[in-house]
């Protein structure tokens, strides 16, 4: 085996960094937990449920149109979270961040409140062959409801999109391109700014399912060039339930009401109503008070971390891990992108990535098997499912060697 | 890695390397398919079913070391038996998987290997997503079988 120099160490204190994630120091089975499971949603750091308990304690009540104290502190705490989404995704203004339940609920608006008016008979709607079932069953949803058409952009063997088969997909009848920004089953970074020049030149708008790149990078939506990106609070460091979509201004000014209800008109009488303007109109309803106040909790602490020193050490992971992983005999990677995000999939031979991912759990290593919602990406690499581990900022290179060593007493189990 | 000796006994990880019984059957005259789409898991049972008796059973399809050694297991097991002794032994083996062996339930045999996986509480739609093929099989319905709501 290889060593251990080529890895640096990480930009921040890692062992201070794991202190503020209680649940890092549980054990699984009478052994250390080896959390590998972060692209289907990381753990929490103390901040966030500090956050949440300081809303419970300190200044929750409802928001929006209350006279009193409480009510007026929590339409504040709201709105700083919407500021501190605005400067974590360098968005223009504040308006055109919408509150939802996550990345899912964000495509399903833009599907529903912009694709129904914008949308027809003979349209397009391109796709790629690495979505999430997310970024892909709300676009079937509303071509089978328009009568559109949708096309997919292929992957090829590494399991990156080749730019000139989406390119060659885009055609004038091209309403949407939507695209991940990074895959969850196969750890591809797409190259947006390309793929949202080349959309916009055909005449589309472009949608960005953000939810694994926004935990993983900087993310600055005007350098993207898209028009939409929307990303899950769990998926980077915060609360489930809660997320939030950017859209360009003048889309959701001409957008229609999504959900109706109260907290997103004007005015109401039983003959006529008018909605409020962006981004109250798209969110009717009590919101998730306490979720943005642990999500913009989330977006501090990964600031003051820093991004860059994020991606930084976890590329180191992911070199380390790629080597090791590669070491096991019968060990095949899927997805093998040049640009990756620190993900890795895997199948091993004569072994079910479902006996693969009991037997790590009784080791404590925590990772996910099965087809990730991503149905279309195991049919193209010809797998009914894979074994995937995710790294996020707290994990350690000593965690890759127990991922390691519990491969091979699964391969010697299995013989 | 007890616990996982107890799950994966040798005769499961000889029978998912080696499944017995694989393959289609031409005279079959009935067949039903299991499928759990969650996790991929897809099995096809094949019956010759005649006087009452299963004559012979084979089974084709992919899955996990569990469903596999499983479906292999069951195919042994049914040879000759009759279709009243066969639900029994559906039954005797749905109870060793979930609670335990049943007292007074029928003789399991090789099948008693199973009984590690009740301490697995995720993997028993796996080991049983055979049998429920099977029973679909005997009852000659048509839509494939899942057992992906089962605790």
């Amino acid at each position: 085996m290889s060593t251990l120099a080529a890895i640096s160490k990480p930009a921040y204190d890692l062992a201070r960094v794991r202190a503020d994630f209680p649940i890092l120091a549980r054990e699984i089975h009478g052994r250390p937990l080896v959390y590998l499971d972060n692209a289907a949603s990381t753990q929490k750091p103390r901040a966030v449920a500090a956050a949440i308990v300081d809303c419970y304690e300190g200044w929750y009540a409802n928001v929006e149109r209350g006279v009193h104290t409480l009510s007026q502190l929590a339409t504040a705490h709201r709105e700083r979270a919407r500021e501190t989404v605005r400067r974590f995704l360098n968005a223009p203004s504040a308006e055109e961040i919408v509150f939802t339940r996550g990345t899912t609920e964000g495509i399903n608006l833009v599907a529903e409140a912009w694709g129904r008016g914008n949308v027809g008979p003979g349209d397009e709607v391109l796709i790629t062959g690495l979505e999430h079932h997310s970024n892909l069953v709300p676009w079937q949803r509303l071509c089978e409801e328009r009568g559109a058409l949708l096309r997919v952009a292929p992957i090829d063997d590494r399991g990156e999109v080749p730019l000139e088969d989406f390119e060659r997909l885009l055609s004038p009848r091209t309403r949407v391109a939507a695209f991940a920004h990074i895959s969850n089953a196969l750890g591809t970074v797409n190259p947006v700014r390309e793929m949202a020049g080349l959309a916009h030149r055909a005449g589309a708008i472009v949608v960005v399912d953000g939810a694994q790149a926004v935990p993983h990078m900087t993310v600055d939506v005007q350098a993207l060039g898209c028009d939409f990106y929307a990303f899950s609070g769990h998926k980077v460091y915060g609360p489930s339930g809660i997320g939030a979509l950017w859209g360009r201004r003048e889309l959701l000014d001409a957008m229609p009401p999504w959900q109706s209800g109260g907290g997103m008109v004007r005015t109401v009488s039983f003959e006529k109503t008018t909605y409020a303007e962006p981004s109250h109109r798209f969110e009717a309803g009590t919101p998730f008070i306490e979720g943005a106040a642990g999500l913009a909790a989330a977006l501090d602490y990964l600031t003051t971390l820093g991004l860059p020193a994020v991606a930084s050490w976890e590329g180191e992971l992911l070199a380390l891990a790629t080597e090791r992983l590669l070491e096991i005999p019968g060990l095949r990677l899927v997805g093998t992108a040049r640009s990756k995000a620190a993900v890795l999939s895997f199948t091993m031979e004569g072994i079910h990535p479902h006996d693969l991912g009991t037997i790590l759990d009784q080791e404590g290593v925590a990772i996910r098997a099965g087809h990730h919602c991503a149905q279309p990406v195991m049919q193209r690499f010809g797998v009914p499912a894979t074994a995937r581990a995710s790294f996020g900022l707290y994990n350690t290179p000593g965690e890759v060697e127990a991922l390691a060593a519990a491969l091979r007493r699964a391969r010697e189990l299995f013989g | 890695m007890n616990d996982l000796r107890d799950l994966y006994q040798e005769v499961i990880l000889d029978h998912n390397r080696r499944p017995r019984n694989f393959g289609t059957l031409p005279r079959a005259n009935r067949l039903a398919e299991g499928h759990n789409p969650l996790c991929g898991d897809r099995v096809t049972v094949y019956l010759d079913l005649a006087d009452g008796r299963i004559q012979d059973v084979a089974f084709e399809g992919s899955g996990c070391a569990i469903s596999t050694a499983s479906a292999s297991l069951m195919t042994e097991a049914l040879k000759g038996l009759t279709v009243e002794e066969t639900r029994g032994i559906f039954h005797g083996f749905h109870e060793l998987v979930t609670h335990g062996e049943e007292a007074g339930g029928p003789d399991l045999g090789k099948l008693e290997v199973f009984s590690g996986v009740r301490e697995f509480p995720m993997r028993v739609k796996c080991a049983t997503l055979p049998w429920h093929a099977l029973m679909a099989a005997l009852d000659g319905k048509d839509q494939p079988v899942s057992t992906e709501q089962e605790r």
